[in-house]
């Protein structure tokens, strides 16, 4: 599909939000295109939904299922459909709308838009252990990946660790192909289900409570578990060779060749921070999170924020986001009167309110204990740089007291990922140190262009008059 | 570590013809060089320009930057981000990359 150079509105990401997003969109009006990085649409929870290899439904279940339909109506609404699309820059133009600068296929280009809705969805949150850079440690939601892409399951000699939902629901399509895992350690601390308590009454009239006792069935009937997990250590020398864990301080050691690693998801907040939406710290949920209104709007005008890039809520409400961001596009874009917005909006807002239902007892039943979240040691925070929690703390009592000048000291946060496997532990490193919030704290400034692009694109992208004259100086005319 | 599911070996889908540092390999249309990776059975793509330690794909979604590969003579790739073609040259990435026609300065 061709693109051109100006939209009404541009959406980033094709996840649920994204999908629901675009779609809305263009039922009222607004000329739309969804930049998505990925080859096909759905997202990471919808990975591969249009081409997964594996065809038995029951394998990824109802859950993974229901997205064809959003796939669907999305490809029916004549929303221009960017795959292999990273969107790297997105700045103020004077007449209030957005210069989007955004690689197609390895070509950059530039994109005007008048408002952007970013639905740029979760990342697994850093799972800063000992050994945890050996090739064979990688991401429950990696492994996954790969199952729903590339049909390919995991070995054996597996082991699952972590917390939250989707560490078992991987246990489950992961014994659904006849492949479970050797083993689940679940590192949910002990009390928390008494302090979760507190939320029960939501949970317990949730859509999530049927669902999450069947797959925790699933689980337990095809993997053994191990609870109260307090310490876990990859080991191997080029690669992984063994578990070690400990519950209560009996330490055991397994010999594995893959540790999947989960303990929730987080916002993805590069592009939000880099266009400069506020943020502020969520203490339920361990991270920071754009600040929003109830329609996704951020404290950036013309910028919606829709989906769990705007704080984890899952799939479900994320495609209720996705439709409420759209109709507060439409309504600033002129396309629809404020009551026009809110009558449209009823709908959206009673399946958010459904889906929500339930998210603080998960919030709170599957808060990552303090040790998994803040190393210590020679444990590597940084991946990318090789920056130990030691030197970090070691930086903060020298005097460095925030991640932006910690950077200065020992390059954490300027490799590749761009902070992204590590943002979230420097900060909770400085603020243990410090005996201050997180909040307090902050996180890494991020710029533009928020994935690495190269000097050749950059050249190539097409050049005002104005913009030569500034390089090349060329002299006034006589 | 992972294994391809009998069902999807055997569904037929399209072979490609790929080689991975020298050695030929067969690589199922559709999949991810870092899939294509693990489906020949190595969990590390390349040594790090810090230390030199191995590494292989963490997140598989464009995320962590550790599945960097160079792909038909260009350093940096994210594996997990480019879909395999017949013919593709992957080499598993030894420590930092130059950038191509750039002689290093001693």
């Amino acid at each position: 599909m061709t693109i051109t150079d100006r939209y009404d509105l541009a959406v980033v990401g094709a996840g649920p939000a994204g999908l629901a997003a675009a779609e809305q969109a263009m039922r009222t009006g607004l000329s739309t295109v969804l930049f998505d990085e990925q080859m096909a649409p759905g997202g990471q929870i919808y990975r591969a939904i249009t081409t997964t290899p594996l065809t038995r439904r029951e394998i990824l279940g109802d859950d993974y299922w229901h997205g064809s339909d959003l796939v669907t109506t999305f490809t029916r609404s004549g929303a221009t459909y960017a795959p292999g699309s990273t969107v790297w820059a997105a700045t103020r133009e004077p007449d209030g709308g957005f210069e989007i600068g955004v690689s197609c296929a390895g070509e950059a280009r530039l994109v005007k838009v008048r408002h952007l809705i970013l639905a740029t969805g979760a990342q697994e949150r850093p799972f800063p252990i000992p050994g945890w850079t050996l090739p064979g440690v990688m991401t429950a939601g990696a492994a996954q990946i790969l199952l729903k892409t590339a049909g390919l399951a995991p070995g054996s000699r597996t082991v699952l660790a972590g917390t939250g939902p989707l560490l078992y629901v991987a246990a489950a399509q992961f014994a659904a192909v006849g492949a479970p895992a050797h083993c689940l350690l679940d590192t949910t601390p002990r009390g928390h289900l008494r302090k979760a308590w507190a939320h029960a009454l939501d949970f317990l009239r949730s859509p999530y409570l049927m669902n999450g006792l069947s797959i925790l069935r699933a689980a337990r009937s095809s993997t053994t578990i191990v609870r109260h997990v307090d310490a876990i250590e990859a080991l191997g020398a080029e690669r992984l060779e063994h578990v070690a864990y400990s519950v209560d301080g009996n330490r055991v050691e397994i010999a594995a060749d893959l540790l999947l690693l989960h303990q929730g998801v987080v916002p993805s907040i590069n592009l939000s921070s880099a266009i400069g939406c506020a943020h502020h710290w969520d203490d339920a949920q361990l991270a920071f999170v754009p600040t929003v209104d109830r329609w996704g709007a951020s404290s950036v005008a013309g910028v919606t924020i829709a989906g769990d890039a705007a704080g984890i809520a899952g799939a479900r409400a994320a495609r209720a986001r996705g439709t409420l961001a759209a109709l507060h596009a439409a309504g600033m874009c002129g396309r629809l009167t404020a009551a026009q917005r809110d009558q449209h909006a009823d709908a959206a807002r009673a399946e958010l309110a459904h889906w929500s239902r339930g998210r603080s007892f998960v919030d709170a039943m599957y808060r990552p204990a303090d040790t998994f979240r803040i190393p210590a040691g020679d444990t590597l925070v940084c991946r990318c740089e090789e920056v130990s929690a030691r030197q970090i703390a070691d930086t903060v009592k020298l005097g460095c007291t925030g991640p932006n000048q910690m950077k200065s000291f020992l390059r954490c946060g300027m490799g590749p990922c761009q902070g992204r496997l590590c943002g979230l532990t420097v900060t909770e490193i400085i603020a243990r140190e410090r005996e201050v919030t997180p909040g307090e704290v902050g996180y890494y400034q991020l710029r533009f262009p928020i994935k690495p692009i190269t000097l050749r694109e950059l050249a190539t992208l097409p050049q005002t008059q104005a913009s030569e004259q500034a390089v090349v100086r060329i002299p006034r005319s006589p | 570590m992972f294994k391809m599911l009998p069902e999807v070996a055997g569904s037929g889908a399209a072979l490609l013809n790929v080689t991975i540092d020298g050695r030929r390999h067969a690589a199922r249309e559709g999949d991810s060089v870092a899939a294509t990776l693990f489906a020949a059975g190595l969990p590390s793509c390349r040594t790090t320009p810090v230390t030199g330690v191995p590494r292989g794909p963490y997140c598989m979604m464009g995320v962590c930057f550790d599945c960097l590969v160079v792909i038909d003579g260009r350093p940096n790739q994210q594996g997990c981000m480019v879909r395999v073609r017949d013919g593709m040259v992957i080499e598993r990435q030894q420590g930092a990359r130059l950038v191509p026609g750039v002689v290093e300065v001693q």
